[in-house]
C-alpha cells in the first residue's frame, strides 16, 4: 500500500535514470564503541521522496551516511537496487548541511566536479554545469568562490552539484538546517521545483516536521530502537493541503 | 590561520538572493586604511634605516658599552667593500653557487617532504613503517650530518646539497602531515559520494586543501635551509657566500664579513618573499580580511 502511494507521488517526476530502491534489513549502526541505531528495517521505494524525521541524536544522519556508503554497519545490511552497499557510489549523491563545497573551486568548477570525476569532456561538463547553475537561480555567479556566497546560495550550489550527473538517489542531510526561515522556505520551493524533473529517489533527513510534510511521499519517524512509524502523505507536494492531523501524529511519535 | 576560519561562517540573516558583502565589517574605515598602505613602505624603509643608523652611531664612536663596537666596520667601510665586491665576478659566482645549492636542496626537500607527509598521514601502514625512523632522525641538526655527508658523497657539492635537503625536509614533512590530518573529512565525504575514488580525493581534496599548511612548512624550511647551506659552506666547499664570509673572517677582513652577512640576509629575504607570494597566490580561496596581507 505504501508502495502504491509512493509511486503515485513519483508519477509526475519523469526524467533521468530510474530511481534507486533501498532495503535495510536488521541494520545496526554506530561509531567506535557506541551504537547509535539498532535493528532498523526499512524499504525505500524507487523514485519516492522519503523524509526521515527524529529528535537530534536519534541517528538520522548516521542512517544517511550508511546509505551513502560512508559508514559500514555493525550488523545487518543495506541493499541499494538489490546490491549490497559496500562503498560510496556515483549513483548515491549526498547533500550535506553546510561547507561541503570545495572552497578553492569556483561555483562552476564545484558543480562540474562529479562530471569531471566521470571524465566527461570539458566543454560538455561546462555546459551541463551552467544549465544547472541557472536552474538553481545562480546564473551570473559561476566564477564566484564559495566564501563569496551566502549560506543559501552555497546550498543551491550543493544541490546543483549533487544533481548534475543524474544520480539514481539523492541523500540529503538537513540541507536547509543552517538557513534562516525565509531562505529555508525559498530553498524548499526550489527543491520541489527541481524534484519535478527527476526520477531519483530522495532520502531527506530533517528535524522540521513541516518541512517533512511539505516534501515527502512518506515520512519515517526514527527513534533509538529503529523506525517508530512510517506515515504516508496523501496528495504529496500539493501546496495548501491540510496536514494538521498528520503533523499532530508525527509530533506525538517524536 | 585559526582566526581566518572564524570569518568564513555566513551570517544567517543574509537573504539568499544577495551575496554576502565582499568587504567584511573591519574594512569599513576605507580611507584611513588606504593612507596607511601608502605610508607602509616609508615605515618599512625607515625601520631598516634606523637600524643602519644605530650601527653607524655605535661603530663611528667606537662604543664600548659592555658590548664592544670598536673593531666592527662603519657603514662607510662596509659600503666601500660592497662597492668593490659588486664589480668582481667572484661575488656573483659565490652568490650563484649558493643559490643553486639552496634551490636544489630545497626543491628536493619540497617534493620529498610533501610526498612523505601525505603518505604517512593518509596510510596507517606507511606511517608505522616510516614514522619511527623519521622521528629518530628529526632531532639531529642537519649541520651535524656534515661528517656523514663527507663520507657518503664523492663530492663536497653533493654533500652541501644533501645537508640543505635534510634541513628543509623535516619542517615541510611535518607541516604537510599536520595539514593532511587537519583537513575536514566533509570535503572527502563529498567527493566520495559524488563518485570519487582514492586518487580523486588525493587530487581534488588533499592536494589543494593542504596548501595553506604546506606553505607554512615551506617558509620555515626555506629559513633553515639557508642556515644550513651557509654553515655547510663554511665547513666545506670552495665557493659560496658562506665560504667567502668565513674565509674573510680568517684573514681579518671584517667589512667583507659584514658584506657577506648582508648578502645572506638579502638572499634569504628574497627567497622567503617569493614563497610567501606564491603561497598567497595559491591560497586565494582562503577567507581573508580585505586588504590584509596575511
Amino acid at each position: 500500500m505504501t508502495a502504491l502511494a509512493a509511486l503515485d507521488g513519483a508519477a509526475d517526476r519523469r526524467d533521468g535514470p530510474a530511481g534507486l530502491g533501498f532495503a535495510l534489513d536488521g541494520l545496526s549502526l554506530g561509531y567506535g564503541h557506541g551504537m547509535v541505531l539498532r535493528d532498523v528495517h526499512l524499504e525505500v521505494v524507487p523514485s519516492e521522496v522519503l523524509v526521515v524525521v527524529g529528535a537530534s541524536g536519534s541517528g538520522k544522519s548516521t542512517l544517511l551516511r550508511a546509505l551513502a556508503g560512508l559508514l559500514s554497519p555493525f550488523s545487518g545490511k543495506i541493499l541499494a537496487g538489490g546490491v549490497e552497499v559496500a562503498a560510496t557510489s556515483r549513483d548515491r549523491a549526498m547533500v550535506f548541511q553546510d561547507d561541503a563545497l570545495l572552497p578553492w573551486r569556483t561555483v562552476r568548477r564545484n558543480v562540474e566536479l562529479p562530471l569531471r570525476l566521470r571524465k566527461v569532456p570539458r566543454r560538455e561538463r561546462g555546459a551541463a554545469a551552467d544549465t544547472w547553475i541557472a536552474r538553481v537561480g545562480l546564473a551570473g555567479f559561476e566564477e564566484r568562490l564559495p566564501r563569496e556566497l551566502s549560506g543559501g546560495m552555497r546550498q543551491r550550489v550543493q544541490l546543483a552539484r549533487s544533481l548534475v550527473a543524474a544520480p539514481r538517489a539523492v541523500l540529503m542531510d538537513e540541507p536547509f538546517g543552517a538557513l534562516d526561515a525565509q531562505t529555508r522556505a525559498e530553498m524548499q520551493r526550489l527543491l520541489l521545483d527541481v524534484l519535478r524533473d527527476t526520477r531519483a529517489t530522495v532520502v531527506f533527513v530533517t528535524h522540521d516536521v513541516d518541512e517533512a510534510l511539505l516534501l515527502a511521499d512518506r515520512v519515517a519517524v526514527l527513534g533509538q530502537r529503529g523506525v517508530r512509524s512510517l506515515i504516508d502523505v496523501p496528495e504529496p507536494r500539493t501546496p495548501g493541503a491540510d496536514r494538521s492531523e498528520l503533523r499532530a501524529r508525527i509530533l506525538e511519535e517524536l | 590561520m585559526g582566526a581566518e576560519a572564524e570569518v568564513r561562517r555566513a551570517p544567517l540573516a543574509v537573504p539568499t538572493g544577495a551575496p554576502r558583502p565582499a568587504r567584511p565589517a573591519t574594512g569599513d574605515g576605507g580611507t584611513p586604511r588606504k593612507v596607511w598602505v601608502g605610508w607602509s613602505w616609508v615605515v618599512r624603509a625607515a625601520s631598516l634605516l634606523a637600524a643602519a643608523g644605530l650601527w653607524q652611531l655605535l661603530t663611528v664612536t667606537d662604543a664600548r658599552i659592555w658590548l664592544r663596537f670598536d673593531r666592527l666596520p662603519t657603514l662607510g667601510e662596509i659600503g666601500a667593500e660592497a662597492g668593490r665586491q659588486l664589480t668582481t665576478p667572484l661575488y656573483y659566482l659565490d652568490l650563484l653557487q649558493s643559490l643553486v645549492r639552496i634551490l636544489t636542496g630545497f626543491g628536493l626537500a619540497a617534493v620529498a617532504g610533501i610526498t612523505v607527509g601525505i603518505a604517512v598521514a593518509r596510510s596507517r601502514r606507511t606511517g608505522y613503517v616510516l614514522l619511527p625512523l623519521l622521528e629518530a632522525v628529526r632531532p639531529i641538526p642537519a649541520i651535524a650530518l656534515v661528517p656523514v655527508a663527507i663520507l657518503l658523497f664523492p663530492a663536497d657539492e653533493q654533500g652541501i646539497v644533501f645537508i640543505t635537503f635534510a634541513a628543509a625536509f623535516f619542517p615541510i614533512m611535518v607541516s604537510t602531515r599536520h595539514a593532511v590530518r587537519a583537513l575536514p573529512t566533509l570535503w572527502e565525504d563529498a567527493v566520495r559520494t559524488l563518485g570519487g575514488g582514492r586518487r580523486h580525493v588525493l587530487r581534488n581534496v588533499v592536494l589543494p586543501g593542504i596548501l595553506p599548511g604546506v606553505f607554512g612548512g615551506l617558509s620555515v624550511g626555506m629559513g633553515v635551509a639557508w642556515i644550513c647551506v651557509i654553515s655547510a659552506e663554511m665547513i666545506s666547499g670552495e665557493f659560496g657566500v658562506g665560504y667567502r664570509t668565513w674565509s674573510s673572517y680568517t684573514v681579518v677582513d671584517y667589512p667583507a664579513v659584514i658584506v657577506g652577512m648582508a648578502t645572506i640576509g638579502a638572499l634569504g629575504w628574497l627567497t622567503s618573499a617569493s614563497i610567501e607570494l606564491l603561497g598567497r597566490r595559491a591560497t586565494r580561496w582562503l577567507p581573508r580580511a580585505e586588504g590584509s596581507r596575511a
